[in-house]
């Protein structure tokens, strides 16, 4: 099981805790129902879910910290580890698989030396694979942060990386 | 202001529609339709979409704007040209690079022809026959074939999609426009609750997400309980392979607010939700936009249309969890807890969400309920079989040439779909196998290819319906790695609350695994049929029960396959690394070289025009050579 946070993998983030306020209070009223639509909130501030976030989360909602993080490792969303810059989601639907997703999530996996799940040593990129964006007609897909890419190849892998910084 | 624009009266829709036919079918100057749904999106229609409005400034003649997806994904982007007494021309494959010179050519009227996927005899939906077909005067292009005569779309017929790709769908008048929100007004002022329950029950529509449960029955069961009651649509489409809901989302969401006012109206409910699942942020985006308009038309809030009737729909996100399809997982995970499924000795419609009585439907379930009330009952169930009535979304991917969302009556043979919609197979390979209903369904092989489709046949061959996922495949498809494939998938998604599933899917993929692997043995097929029983009678909620389908089924239809793998070591298909290898067939190889440009590993070296020489220490087994021979000079053995 994932770790909430090891200090040491990771150098230690800046909590807003005026911004998490907002979030909290402002935007969902302190719902306990919105909790898994907060946690997403938190995680597109950071990237991922700093366990400081967690903590205050759960004081303030006044839900014990053990729901929080059995929601967590619940949802795939999640992270409690801070993933890189840029988010290579793999497709591995069935459509993308029947047409060689495995082979294209190889390659990436070769080029950057990373496994799936992984985030490279200088924080550049996170590979995540994902079952189905939807874009069945154009598999395999592969989409970095926003991008979508469509009926990619394992050869072409390496020029769609290339484009992020 | 507000107060001006709040809808009233069936005569106030009446006049907005009025007004935005206009824009819809007879526009000043020329209309440019861009498909931007997610998938025209990663097609390349953004590039086309800001490329055109960056060179050509609106407001000289010529309106740019955006559509949902028109459904003919392998042809994307597409593009929509037409004036007022003139032709409504499709482009296809309109890139960035192409869109200048499509607009300038029907602007000029030489029209591209290349470019052209046809031109449409009659652009009306379902809910406007009464109106004048705007296209009845206009003389066709000729040699240009309708839309409606091209093999994909001749047999469909759109109810769910009905104005996906004709309508901007951030523009609420245009769903006006095309006959939405008449059925809701019609039932608000002059149907009783009984009355759309009858309705709907009498049409026949079953549940579109893949239970099948007939949505009259539903519905009267949960307007029968006391107390609060909600209407929840679940757009958490998990299968891999389907997207209809997404584009229905992202390319018509007014048409999921409609039904699920409509029910909220035959239930007795005030508050709906819609549960639409995180990986699909653009749907998210439209629903929000769709939802204000509404409200500021006063068409949700309290007292609709100066009723005593209030309703309210508000968005939650999933996140990133197949299971929560589940109805009880759905609404446990609503309430922000972990998604776990719980037994149902007591259904959703008594006590579902918060503990209250719960209406749930999909997206296409809902789509088509406005559709049935202005249609009538009867119209609905005139089409499909027995007990299958009205159409079904299918998406249609894998190895097939023409993918894409069809929308067919039901009772339509799976030839018909594979072959005549989707075009068959591409690259002249051999159809092996159909998946449908998702990890749940099963694979249907070819000797069934004359099956109708509706809930029964399908159940019989040991597949289900599901959620209208079709994936085709072909002589490459490896049927074990499918099966190990969706067993991989579903032991990352149970939930671990009960054993059978838990367990017993691990169990399964380890053997599937070892097979895979070459390290099959003798009894690991009857070991899986074992396993897969037990899970089938054991398990908690449907994604376990129905967990072993995908196995049951390739062990069922293609039992050599599997014996392949343990016996003779060996992956016909030449999919499971362990288990085959590439070579060159001298004979066919032209020395063409494009195979050693292309691999990674330098392990194929040759002289120009003489056959090549593969080095198999240095092989990976990555398929690039493979894919990239045009003479079939790569074998696998």
């Amino acid at each position: 099981m994932e770790q909430v946070g090891s200090a040491s993998s990771h150098q230690a983030v800046e909590i807003d805790y005026m911004e998490l306020d907002k979030i909290i209070e402002e935007q969902f009223h302190r719902d306990k129902e919105k909790l898994i639509m907060i946690l997403q909130e938190i995680q597109w501030k950071y990237n991922y879910l700093p366990q400081a976030s967690l903590i205050y989360l759960s004081e303030k909602m006044g839900v014990p910290i053990s729901k929080i993080f059995g929601v967590v490792t619940f949802y795939s969303t999640f992270s409690l580890q801070p993933r890189g810059k840029h988010i290579i989601s793999v497709c591995l639907g069935t459509a993308c698989h029947v047409r060689g997703a495995e082979k294209v999530r190889e390659r990436i996996e070769e080029t950057l030396n990373i496994r799936d799940g992984q985030t490279t040593e200088d924080m550049r990129f996170t590979l995540e694979s994902v079952r189905c964006l939807g874009c069945c007609s154009l598999g395999p897909v592969v989409r970095v942060d926003d991008d979508i890419y469509g009926r990619i190849t394992s050869d072409m892998t390496g020029k769609i990386l290339e484009k992020y910084n | 202001m507000q107060g001006e624009r709040k809808i009233q009266s069936v005569e106030d829709v009446e006049k907005i529609q009025q007004k935005y036919s206009k824009q819809l079918y007879y526009p000043d100057g020329i209309k440019v339709n861009i498909g931007m749904a997610s998938c025209g999106i990663a097609a390349g229609a953004k590039a086309s979409l800001e490329k055109a409005l960056k060179e050509l400034p609106q407001g000289n003649g010529t309106q740019i704007c955006q559509t949902g997806c028109i459904g003919f994904c392998e042809e994307e982007p597409l593009v929509e040209i037409f004036a007022a007494g003139r032709p409504r021309v499709i482009y296809r494959h309109i890139t960035e690079n192409k869109i200048l010179d499509a607009i300038q050519g029907y602007i000029q009227g030489n029209y591209n022809k290349k470019w052209i996927l046809g031109q449409m005899r009659d652009p009306r939906s379902l809910l406007e026959g009464n109106s004048e077909n705007p296209l009845s005067e206009v003389k066709p292009l000729e040699k240009i074939p309708f839309l409606e005569d091209i093999p994909f779309y001749n047999k469909q017929i759109k109810i769910a999609l009905r104005n996906c790709g004709y309508i901007d769908p951030d523009c609420i008048e245009e769903y006006i426009a095309r006959g939405g929100y008449r059925a809701f007004m019609r039932a608000l002022s002059q149907m009783q609750p009984a009355e759309l329950i009858n309705t709907i029950k009498e049409s026949g529509l079953r549940g579109r997400g893949g239970g099948g449960f007939l949505t009259g029955v539903k519905w009267e069961t949960c307007a029968k309980q006391s107390g609060e009651r909600y209407i929840i649509c679940n757009a958490d489409e998990g299968d891999p392979g389907a997207y209809m809901d997404r584009s229905i989302l992202e390319g018509d969401p007014h048409s999921i607010l409609e039904g699920m006012l409509i029910a909220g109206l035959a239930i007795g409910s005030n508050q709906g939700f819609i549960y639409v699942r995180h990986e699909y942020p653009l749907a998210v985006k439209r629903l929000i936009t769709a939802i204000k308009q509404t409200e500021s038309y006063g068409l949700l809030g309290e007292n609709i249309a100066g009723s005593d009737f209030s309703f309210h729909i508000k968005i939650s996100t999933g996140a990133g969890a197949f299971v929560c399809g589940e109805s009880t997982a759905l609404m446990a995970s609503l309430e922000g807890n972990v998604g776990r499924p719980r037994a149902k000795y007591v259904h959703t419609v008594e006590k579902g969400f918060r503990n209250m009585p719960s209406n749930l439907n999909n997206v296409e379930t809902y789509a088509n309920v406005p559709v049935i009330l202005s249609r009538g009952a009867a119209w609905h169930a005139s089409m499909g079989t027995e007990n299958s009535k009205g159409t079904k979304v299918f998406s249609l991917v894998g190895k097939i040439k023409n993918t894409g969302l069809v929308e067919v009556p039901m009772g339509i043979s799976l030839k018909d779909i594979v072959f005549t919609v989707g075009g068959g197979i591409p690259k002249k390979k051999k159809f092996k196998a159909v998946q449908t209903g998702g990890p749940s369904g099963g694979c249907i092989p070819e000797k069934y290819l004359n099956l109708s489709v509706d809930y029964q046949e399908l159940a019989k061959v040991g597949s289900i319906m599901g959620s209208g996922g079709m994936i085709v495949m072909d002589q490459d498809t490896c049927m074990v790695d499918v099966a190990r494939y969706f067993l991989d998938f579903l032991k990352g998604e149970s939930c671990g609350q009960c054993t059978p599933c838990r367990e017993g899917i691990k169990q399964m993929l380890n053997i599937l695994t070892d097979i895979c692997q070459g390290n099959g043995k003798e009894g690991d097929i009857e070991l899986l049929e074992e396993l897969g029983d037990m899970i089938q009678k054991f398990s908690l909620c449907g994604l376990g029960t129905s967990a072993p389908n995908p196995v049951l089924t390739t062990i069922r239809y293609f039992r050599e396959e599997y014996e392949a793998h343990i016996k003779d070591k060996r992956c016909p298909a030449g999919v499971c690394k362990a288990l085959f290898h590439y070579e060159i067939d001298e004979e066919t190889c032209t020395g063409c070289h494009l195979c050693a440009i292309k691999c990674p590993q330098e392990a194929i070296t040759g002289e120009k025009k003489e056959p090549h020489q593969l080095d198999q220490s240095k092989c990976i087994k990555c398929g690039i050579c493979y894919d990239a021979c045009k003479f079939d000079a790569i074998v696998v053995k």
